[in-house]
């Protein structure tokens, strides 16, 4: 293997000691980068991290082993900070951009195993580890992929495959009687998406996601008790809680931590018709606001509906347009002691004694991807980050060669990297795919 | 009876695959048969009357590097030569000829008689002769034995064909030749896949009944360009234009009222043809917004006056063919010579194939063309120089020849048939190639010939050729890098559009946007004659920034991608991977990581569980 790779080594969200670990070929040359000098092997070695201007990222202490006796059995460069998730994100960041790229789930231990540096015995423990992380990472990135930043990454996409299906059609099929775009055409397209992709990563900046948190909607019917249970989860009276249905007539939010990590909260009004036109406004809002919600708390009365909270929940899920993220809470369980929760994303809880609001709140952190248990949306979000940075780089670069040389194959080439970055968020699309599109879209053979 | 003394390799059908393997095999030397049908079909072009285009002169000229005989058979027979792309860059530049089919058939049957260690017979090959798991020989109509170390066969020109024909249906190999029934049946009793393909040819024009004059003229490029890395344009014959005409309303209307008697609507057609190369009763109906196609006319021939009018393919009723015809400008009066059919055929799934092209279920058997799925001469001659090379090779006790994705479209060609398999008639298109700017039409010698030479397929002529240019390139690169240029020379600067700065190399200068290798020698007044060579300095220095990053990219994923999966890895048995993800490994059984990892569906974390299986069964050692 020659690329080299890195990742936070410790779990994520506040820690007394954060590492990220670099294995492989450059990590020389990285260590020349951030720290200024390869530290001697195997010392700790009290150093400054800086960034790519000078400025100074964390200081701490830098752990050098060269190959093969480390880790993984290639150079590794450890790199021990203060822990803050927003350090490390940049120190992670600043390592990308010296020559690594961010490490698959497993592939540090992966490496181990192939160099001989972990005993062949333990094959299915770690054939075991790389498949749960795995999974954890689809989880976590299907977490980052929700709410706006999902709509903007297809839209991104689609502008993507279309000009690309121009571009491509007009290589290797000249003599087809296609309207081909324009040389002025691809410019502005390429402006088009320039400025998507631009968008898309300002709307969802790592920094963001780190200083603001997720944002979690509660929504449900009215009166479900989902202004109790903001109240109980921000420890304020933010709503005002009555028993008339419908109080909650407009948005409330309120920026929470749960154990050093931010959440944007919001408490909507209940989801019901009504023929009252303030509550069609306070429902409009609810349903835009869940929309656009990395996450939605969808609370159920489980004292109204004992024995049909489930058919309420696909009720509601379809009013909720399918939102990806919901987890699903049953209020005022302490009324109704004989109802079990037995799926993941249910969780039964009492917004008036409190009851299961600690799993409540555990199941949040997880959500927001600092359960310490390695991948969550947190770095899920880096790696999106990541390949939309390349996809921006290809781009520019794409469209620098169409403008210098009216190079239209380099172009080509640009837009197939721009393209490929992207579907590591999107999921695979093959040159196969491109010509479907093509073929549908234009009357190829004379 | 058994014929007297064993082959090294028999080829089995000669067709444009069937003359690449054997040409192929015995030009390594070894003593090899070609078992035909009929000799007299030998090289015969079945479809439209060109070769190479986009993709496919890529694939022509790859053939030609390794010493394959399809090029240069396209300078002897082609009559009209174009450069298709030719204002957009070197990478996607493709060159087509027409070919005269007459000349061409000539040509072929040329280099195939005059071949060394090379044996024609014709016979049908009635039966494989298996003994355990490997094919030891061929079995012929009259019951003669031919014994051999490998077999190759390419007798895919439709297999169980059905030709339709309006609601008329007639089992057929194309039109006019038997299918290849026997062995066909044969085949079918293996337990090898079996898919159903179709496609469709126009209806050919008698040219005597042609207004010519209704009619837009394209002629071939000048300069013109030439096929093969020996060619010349001393070899080619008279040059003759084609011909561009389209369809209108009153064509559309009267398909439209035919497509209740049309094969493809009424559901009589269940295989599936390509997307790219549509019926023109399909055309009308998918793009019904169109109200025109264009029809491009190609001549078959110096000799004949027959015309093939590409691009109205179709399986109407016959009644229907000659009324579409004639509403077109310029074929008013026009007649036909032979009626337009779709066909139906089979193939064999390429997923059971190994990357040297020998089936995975009997040893020594190798398939080649359309018997594998493709479409297309340059596709199909590809596919039998690989599969006669490494039949070959399997005879001389070596190691498989199989170029990667990265070292010819032939081996994208490959690895995307047994990765993929197809669900439609493949045909090379330069998408399909992620290193197509490696992958050159211009340096199709550069990539393969030195390969060729080894494996033994590269003769004295086109070995002295090649190791001039390259030494050529080798010293005027150097040259281009001493060459220094000073401010002041008014020639130059206005070739360079500014004065220059400072002193410049000449290799600096050609790197720079939209200067001409050929202006820019004209301006320092160096007289450098050979224009190929010219061309391969200009485009290194122009990509060469490209072409170091996909050399970088080669290099990162080679280690890895290179390691050998087992033949006998029991896939369902891995753990951790997912049900879906091991019923595709184990459809597709691939023979390396890369191939298993360009398996649509396999992950980059499936891959890594394949790796660490792989490590524990003791199949890697140390990867790094």
């Amino acid at each position: 293997m020659t690329d080299t790779i890195v990742a936070i080594a410790t779990p994520a969200g506040r820690g007394g000691v954060g590492v990220v670990r670099v294995s492989g070929k450059n990590v020389g040359q990285i260590a020349a980068a951030v720290v200024g000098r390869l530290p001697q092997p195997r010392y700790a070695t009290l150093c400054t991290f800086t960034d790519h201007d000078g400025s100074v990222i964390d200081s701490g202490i830098a752990l050098y082993f060269p190959a093969p006796r480390s880790f993984t059995g290639e150079d590794v460069l450890e790199l021990q900070g203060h822990g803050g998730p927003v350090v490390l994100d940049l120190l992670l960041k600043r390592v990308v951009s010296c020559g690594a790229r961010i490490a698959r789930p497993g592939e540090f231990s992966e490496r181990a195993f192939l160099n001989d540096k972990i005993d062949l015995s333990q094959a299915e423990a770690i054939a075991d580890l790389i498949d749960s992380v795995s999974q954890q990472a689809a989880r976590g990135a299907i977490r980052s992929l929700q709410g706006e930043f999902s709509k903007r990454i297809s839209h991104l996409s689609e502008l993507i495959v279309n000009l690309r299906m121009y571009i491509e059609a007009a290589i290797d099929f000249p003599e087809e009687e296609i309207d081909f775009l324009a040389d002025e055409k691809i410019v502005q397209s390429l402006a088009e998406i320039r400025e998507a992709l631009q968008e898309t990563k300002k709307q969802a900046g790592q920094g963001a996601l780190l200083r603001e948190g997720i944002s979690l909607v509660i929504a449900g019917r009215p009166n479900a008790g989902k202004s109790s249970l903001m109240n109980c989860l921000t420890g304020k009276d933010s709503s005002i809680v009555t028993r008339v249905p419908g109080t909650t007539r407009d948005v409330v939010s309120e920026y929470i931590h749960i154990d050093g990590i931010p959440l944007k909260l919001v408490d909507t009004a209940g989801i019901r018709v009504t023929d009252d036109e303030v509550e069609i406004e306070g429902v409009k809002r609810a349903l835009a606001e869940a929309g656009s919600a990395d996450q939605v708390l969808l609370v159920i009365d489980l004292v109204e509906h004992e024995n049909d909270w489930r058919k309420q929940v696909d009720e509601l899920t379809d009013e909720l347009s399918k939102h990806p993220g919901i987890t699903v809470v049953l209020n005022k369980s302490d009324l109704v002691p004989g109802v079990t929760a037995s799926m993941d994303d249910v969780i039964l809880v009492s917004a008036k004694t409190g009851r299961g609001i600690d799993e409540l709140k555990s199941h949040i952190k997880s959500l927001a991807g600092f359960d310490g248990s390695g991948e969550g949306a947190f770095i899920a979000r880096r790696r999106h980050l990541d390949a939309l940075d390349r996809a921006l780089i290809h781009l520019s670069e794409g469209a620098r060669q169409l403008d210098e040389r009216r190079a239209g194959e380099l172009l080509a080439e640009e837009l197939r990297l721009c393209h490929e970055a992207l579907t590591e968020i999107t999921g695979e699309f093959s040159s196969d795919d491109l010509l479907g599109k093509i073929f549908s879209s234009f009357c190829i053979g004379k | 009876m058994d014929y007297p003394g064993k082959f090294d390799v028999i080829v089995i059908g000669g067709g444009h695959a069937g003359t690449e393997a054997a040409l192929a095999s015995a030009r390594m030397g070894c003593r090899t048969l070609l078992l035909t049908q009929n000799i007299e079909t030998l090289g015969q072009m079945s479809c439209n009357p060109a070769i190479g285009g986009i993709g496919k002169s890529h694939l022509v000229k790859e053939i030609d590097a390794l010493g394959g005989a399809m090029a240069l058979a396209a300078d002897q027979a082609g009559i009209h030569f174009r450069i298709l792309n030719a204002r957009k860059g070197p990478a996607v530049r493709a060159t087509r000829a027409q070919a005269d089919r007459a000349l061409y058939k000539q040509a072929i049957r040329s280099i195939l008689e005059n071949q060394p260690n090379l044996q024609i017979f014709q016979q049908s090959a009635e039966d494989l002769i298996v003994e355990g798991e490997r094919v030891t020989g061929v079995e012929t109509g009259l019951g003669l034995k031919f014994y051999g170390h490998a077999v190759v066969l390419t007798v895919g020109t439709f297999l169980g064909g059905i030709i339709h024909v309006g609601m008329d249906k007639s089992r057929g190999g194309r039109a006019g030749d038997a299918p290849s029934n026997q062995l066909a049946a044969r085949l079918r009793e293996l337990p090898f896949n079996v898919g159903r393909l179709k496609t469709g040819t126009p209806p050919r024009i008698d040219g005597k009944t042609v207004d010519f004059s209704e009619l837009t003229p394209q002629f071939g490029d000048e300069p013109r360009p030439v096929m093969s890395y020996l060619g010349s344009r001393a070899m080619h014959p008279t040059q003759v234009p084609c011909y561009i005409t389209h369809t209108n309303e009153m064509t559309h209307e009267i398909i439209r009222a035919g497509l209740d008697r049309s094969p493809l609507y009424t559901g009589e057609i269940d295989g599936v043809g390509p997307r790219y190369c549509p019926s023109i009763e399909d055309k009308v109906v998918r793009f019904a917004d169109r109200n025109s196609h264009q029809i491009f006319i190609e001549p078959e021939g110096l000799t004949t006056r027959e015309l093939y009018p590409n691009g109205i393919s179709t399986s109407l009723p016959f009644d229907v063919q000659i009324n579409l015809v004639r509403s077109i400008k310029g074929f008013e009066s026009a007649e036909i010579t032979r009626p337009g059919y779709a066909i139906e055929y089979d193939f064999f799934e390429p997923t059971g194939l190994k990357a040297s092209l020998e089936t995975k279920l009997l040893g020594g058997l190798f398939f080649a063309g359309q018997i594998n799925g493709t479409t297309g001469y340059e596709e199909a001659a590809a596919q039998g120089l690989i599969a006669g090379i490494n039949a070959a090779q399997l005879a001389l006790g070596r190691d498989p020849y199989c170029p990667a994705r990265n070292e010819a479209y032939i081996g994208v060609l490959v690895d995307d048939l047994i990765t993929m398999g197809t669900k439609e008639p493949y045909r090379m298109f330069t998408s399909r190639a992620e290193y197509r700017l490696i992958l050159r039409q211009d340096n199709a010698d550069r990539r393969l010939t030195e390969t060729g030479r080894k494996l033994g397929l590269v003769d004295e002529a086109r070995w002295a050729r090649y190791c001039e240019k390259r030494d050529l390139i080798d010293a005027r690169k150097t040259k281009l890098g001493a060459h220094w240029c000073q401010p002041g020379n008014p020639k130059l600067d206005a070739v360079m559009g500014q004065g220059l700065a400072r002193e410049y190399n000449l290799a600096e200068l050609l790197r720079r946007p939209n200067i001409e290798i050929g202006k820019l020698l004209e301006a320092v007044q160096l007289e450098w004659q050979d224009e190929e060579v010219n061309e391969q300095l200009e485009i290194d220095l122009k990509y060469e920034g490209y072409i170091a990053r996909q050399q970088h990219e080669i290099e990162r994923v080679k280690s890895q991608h290179g390691v050998a999966i087992p033949g006998d890895i029991d896939f369902i048995g891995i753990s951790g991977l997912s049900h879906e993800v091991r019923q595709k490994l184990d459809q597709v059984r691939p023979q390396t990581i890369g191939q298993a990892s360009r398996i649509p569906g396999v992950t980059p974390a499936a891959v890594s569980l394949l790796l660490v299986h792989l490590k524990k069964s003791g199949h890697i050692r140390k990867s790094a």
